[in-house]
């Protein structure tokens, strides 16, 4: 059985705004709190600009196959400043935790970085992930040195089940992939940062800037989207409201909100009105 | 010769060191990841993984995506 234990450190409200407050994985401090993708871009040079508006200072790329018969190909990494931005390879299209610990393993040597999102899918239509296969591939990479930030559903238990397991962070979705329908259960995300003794970066379903916000105001370390810029009419203005959005979402969090209350709280006093 | 490249048959001349075959392919080694018979080869040991008859060989890259962009395999 695993037992939630709250973590008192995860709900603290911090410092103002000009204090640091960079988003630490595995002892590694990012500057931004904002991780997009590389795919669905009309072009590269197109992609390169909604990244350097994202300020986003960690990007996740796929590994395939090269194309032996093409060359002329242009190449992903000649749009990737990888002096200022960190790859983090992705085991995209696995199915099972046997492809997905073969794919990191390529990744790893293909990046010369042991950091690697795993991603073990178990449906095609829904993108949802194989949690089971996820946990299990997520102990076989952490003990060959990986640092693994697993994709994986809005379930406490799962979540607690892959910081047990050795994950740096745990990235549980809003919503499936591409969906653009914001976070679906905010209170479990609440709940999932509530418990977690790991950087919890929401990845998925964040479809416009208010999506990523909430993501933060509900205590998520970061914000994990492609789909929600690459496919905006402007995916370079999007990239800068999701980069505005995380920081404000980040701010609001950290400032404290006020309570909920079910009724009204009148803001001015009853003494001394006009009769 | 023959070996499986990415998948699809693939005529050598005889056997070849990794560094050989990707420079025949014209292959940069700097950005791609070689399995060789499904085990990752690190990149200093490719002046040294000889190729023979009837070797499984995956050159990948990195590029862009994620999940939502691949067919079922």
């Amino acid at each position: 059985m695993t037992t939630l234990v709250p973590n008192p450190e995860s709900l603290i409200p911090g410092p103002g705004p000009g204090a640091a407050d960079p988003l630490i994985i595995a002892g590694r401090e990012f500057k931004s709190r904002l991780i997009v993708g590389t795919g669905k871009y009309s072009s590269f040079a197109l992609m390169q600009r909604a990244h350097e508006a994202s300020g986003a200072d960690m990007v996740t790329v796929a590994v395939r196959r090269v194309n032996i018969s093409d060359r002329t190909k242009e190449s992903l990494l000649d749009y990737i400043d990888t002096a200022r931005i960190a790859l983090l390879p992705n085991t995209a299209g696995c199915y099972s935790a046997d492809d997905a610990v073969r794919t990191a393993r390529l990744g790893r040597e293909a990046g010369l970085s042991n950091w690697v999102k795993l991603e073990v899918i178990g449906d095609e239509r829904t993108l949802f992930p194989d949690n089971e296969e996820l946990i299990a591939a997520t102990k076989i990479l952490v003990k060959e040195g990986f640092v693994v930030l697993p994709y994986t559903t809005d379930d406490p238990i799962v979540c607690r089940k892959l910081e047990d397991a050795g994950a740096a962070a745990v990235m549980p979705l809003g919503a499936p992939i591409g969906s653009g329908l914001g976070i679906q259960n905010a209170n479990n995300i609440r709940i999932i940062r509530e418990f977690s003794r790991v950087p919890i970066i929401l990845d998925a379903g964040v479809g416009t800037a208010s999506d990523a916000t909430i993501a933060m105001e509900l205590g998520a370390d970061g914000v994990l989207m492609n789909t929600a810029i690459a496919e905006a009419q402007d995916p370079v203005a999007m990239a800068t409201s999701m980069k505005l959005a995380v920081q404000a979402g980040r701010l609001a969090f950290r400032a404290g909100r006020m309570p909920r209350r079910m009724y009204a709280s009148a803001s001015s006093p009853l003494a001394g009105t006009l009769k | 010769m023959k070996i499986s490249l990415n998948g699809e048959p693939h005529e050598l001349a005889g056997p070849v060191t990794l560094t050989a075959l990707l420079a025949q392919l014209n292959i940069d080694p700097r950005r791609v990841a070689v399995e060789h018979n499904l085990n990752v080869v690190k990149r200093a040991h490719y002046d040294t993984t000889q190729i023979q008859d009837g070797d499984q060989i995956e050159i990948v890259n990195f590029v862009g995506g994620g999940t939502h962009d691949y067919p079922r395999p």
